[in-house]
């Protein structure tokens, strides 16, 4: 049996649907269709009155999870694609991400956003907006980059009491495969070990950490030993795997697929900077999309956003440095 | 509607005495459109007020402490020093807590009312209030129509208090009634004046007996003029004299005639029940007064409820 990044997803939804009475997914198109991308296949079928389509309102939408949180139930949002959710921004950001601080009462929904870059997508329907809603306080941003880890964080993603923005790759929904689900899980807010080296530590997460681990095995032929660490989640961020990585290779790339400006990428090297500076051999590096909109024509594309060969040369230069 | 009245001119006081952190929003003028949405709702309902409705929520239930804590910023009100004025609620009491993006709170009833559906919890009603301001965003359209796709027991009641901050009508929107809005959204709506108490409460409770039958969402739209500034710190100079004229009668005062001359009340009774409510308001304030102030040190910053996920790292 093989398992993609898709199917997990869709295998999560459906046993929290089975498990919890108090799940019920809410999205465009999520119902007969089974979802823009199909992550919702079947369900409206197997649990009828719980796989809900919504009219085009992405900020209602998102509202009225929060209404069905605050009462107790368990929601879980598709966005049909990240972009989209910018239009559920004040949703998210103001009443999702405070009613805890604000009321004591949990607001445990789980707005799936199919985010990041995939040829021919342009600038609406590419965008990897991690970084904005890490900024948000109140806010638990989960970004999974293997199969395994689909599954059991969204598993996580529902059962926790807080909202959760998951943030699946679109490009690894068919490409990524898995020989089965995982039975147990390694926890969010650990970040994981992809790849063990010694000369320079490469911090990715989500799509990046398989770009990463390209350059790294690049690298291997050049007789580079490159350590990934794969962020998992990238709030709460795990500094202290990040710093364990740094302490035994003495230097730091980190990767990401959003824009430079700010973001996931310069808080891992400002904690490093911060916090581990007698721990480096040379200055901590970031490699970022490039900092327009994300082109359409698939070599504008190939190059806009860090992936292996771009990702090597960035770790090529730190080498030496 | 009195015990409002006398409670927001506490308020507008402490704050003109410089003991209020932030603003204070009053309902002055809207009383009787508020508080017919209070007494209608019952116990298990859920009500999602707006910034000029401490009518509403008293007649609903919430505690005068509850105001007046939030207000001073103790740290024993339902929002615990942490956010202040119209701002505060008790979501599980079903007194949602407004967030300042005017049209963000219907679509959160809209959450409750189909939480409830789906618990089979049957007999429930919700009513959000807006202001005619509050109606020309993108969240008043998706809340309602989203309602109407639903067939949620939603009230909408909307203040057409002529003036959004010190924006007039025909600045905010080009229909010839907010009621219109129900056509378009495919609901049932009315219009009454809003500075008539019997209008407002046989309108209001016409509505949510409606929506409580399954008849879907519900418009109220209430004709008033807000008589004052839209907070403390604006005197509402803008406001034209002819709007004065045409819509400025004071509910409470019309109500007070009324009962005056139905021979329902003496005005002995009447100056007694305010005297109450001074009475009432002021031993309150005092016992906030002593309740001290939140401490920082003390404070728990975390803002998400799962310890485990908490972001340790605050400090570079
Ligand atoms: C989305 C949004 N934009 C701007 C504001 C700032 N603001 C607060 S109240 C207000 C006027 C509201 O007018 P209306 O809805 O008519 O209510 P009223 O104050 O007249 O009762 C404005 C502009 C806000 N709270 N929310």
């Amino acid at each position: 049996m093989s398992i993609t990044y898709l199917e997990a997803i869709r295998e999560a939804q459906a046993r929290a649907l089975a498990d919890d009475p108090r799940v019920f997914i809410y999205g465009e198109d999520v119902g007969k269709f089974g979802g823009a991308f199909k992550a919702t296949k079947n369900l409206q079928e197997q649990f009828p009155g719980r796989v809900i389509d919504a009219p085009i309102s992405e900020d209602a939408i998102t509202g009225f999870a929060v209404g069905a949180a605050i009462e107790g139930l368990r929601p879980i949002v598709e966005m049909q694609f990240a972009d989209f959710s910018t239009v559920a921004f004040n949703q998210i950001v103001n009443q999702a991400a405070t009613l805890y601080w604000r009321t004591n009462v949990p607001c445990p929904l789980v707005v799936r956003l199919p985010f990041g870059g995939t040829s021919g997508s342009g600038p609406f329907h590419s965008q990897s907006l991690e970084t904005i809603y890490a900024h948000y306080p109140g806010l638990v941003v989960m970004t999974p980059a293997t199969v395994e880890d689909a599954y059991s964080m969204l598993l996580e993603a529902v059962a926790i009491d807080d909202p959760v923005i998951f943030c699946e790759h679109k490009l690894l929904y068919y490409h990524l495969k898995a020989d089965k689900l995982p039975t147990e899980a390694m926890p969010v807010g650990k970040a994981r070990l992809a790849r063990e080296g010694r000369d320079m530590t490469i911090v990715a997460y989500s799509a990046m950490v398989h770009e990463a681990l390209a350059a790294a095995d690049e690298l291997a032929t050049e007789g580079w030993l490159i350590e990934v660490v794969d962020l998992r989640s990238v709030k709460p961020l795990d500094t202290d795997t990040v710093m364990a990585s740094v302490a035994r290779t003495g230097r730091l790339l980190c990767v990401g697929e959003s824009w430079p400006w700010g973001g996931v990428t310069a808080e891992v090297v400002a904690r490093v900077a911060a916090e581990g500076w007698g721990l480096l051999d040379a200055p901590p590096q970031r490699l970022n999309a490039k900092d327009t909109p994300v082109p359409y024509h698939p070599n504008l594309w190939a190059a806009h956003r860090p992936t292996a060969r771009s990702v090597a040369q960035a770790a090529r230069r730190l080498l030496c440095m | 509607m009195l015990l409002s009245r006398v409670l927001e001119e506490k308020l507008a006081s402490l704050y003109r005495a410089g003991k209020i952190h932030g603003g204070v929003f009053v309902g002055r003028g809207q009383e009787a459109f508020s508080v017919a949405a209070g007494l209608h709702l019952r116990k298990g309902d859920v009500f999602a007020p707006s910034i000029r409705d401490m009518a509403g929520r008293l007649a609903f239930g919430e505690p005068v402490i509850d105001a007046v804590r939030t207000y001073l910023g103790s740290p024993l009100g339902p929002m615990r020093s942490r956010d202040g004025n119209v701002h505060r609620g008790r979501p599980q009491d079903g007194l949602l807590p407004m967030i300042s993006h005017l049209g963000s709170m219907i679509s959160v009833v809209n959450g409750v009312l189909f939480a409830r559906r789906l618990r089979g919890i049957t007999d429930v009603v919700g009513a959000t209030c807006l202001g005619d301001g509050g109606t020309s965003t993108g969240a008043f359209h998706e809340g309602l129509n989203q309602a109407a796709v639903e067939k949620l027991p939603l009230v909408m009641l909307i203040a057409n208090n002529r003036y959004a901050y010190s924006t007039p009508n025909d600045r905010q929107f080009a229909c010839r009634s907010l009621l219109d809005k129900a056509v378009g959204y495919g609901i049932e709506g009315v219009e009454i004046d809003g500075t008539d108490l019997i209008a407002c409460l046989q309108a209001v409770g016409g509505a949510v007996a409606r929506a409580r039958e399954g008849r879907g969402p519900q418009l109220v739209v209430a004709n008033l003029l807000r008589l004052c500034g839209h907070g403390e710190h604006d005197d509402g100079s803008y406001i034209d004299s002819r709007v004065k004229a045409q819509h400025g009668r004071d509910c409470l005062k019309t109500s007070e005639d009324m009962l005056l001359q139905e021979g329902w009340m003496t005005a002995a009774g009447l100056e007694e029940l305010r005297n109450e409510a001074v009475q009432q308001v002021e031993t309150i304030v005092a016992t906030v007064q002593r309740e001290g102030a939140p401490d920082p040190f003390q404070h728990d910053w975390n803002a998400i409820s799962s310890a485990h996920l908490h972001e340790l790292h605050t400090e570079a």
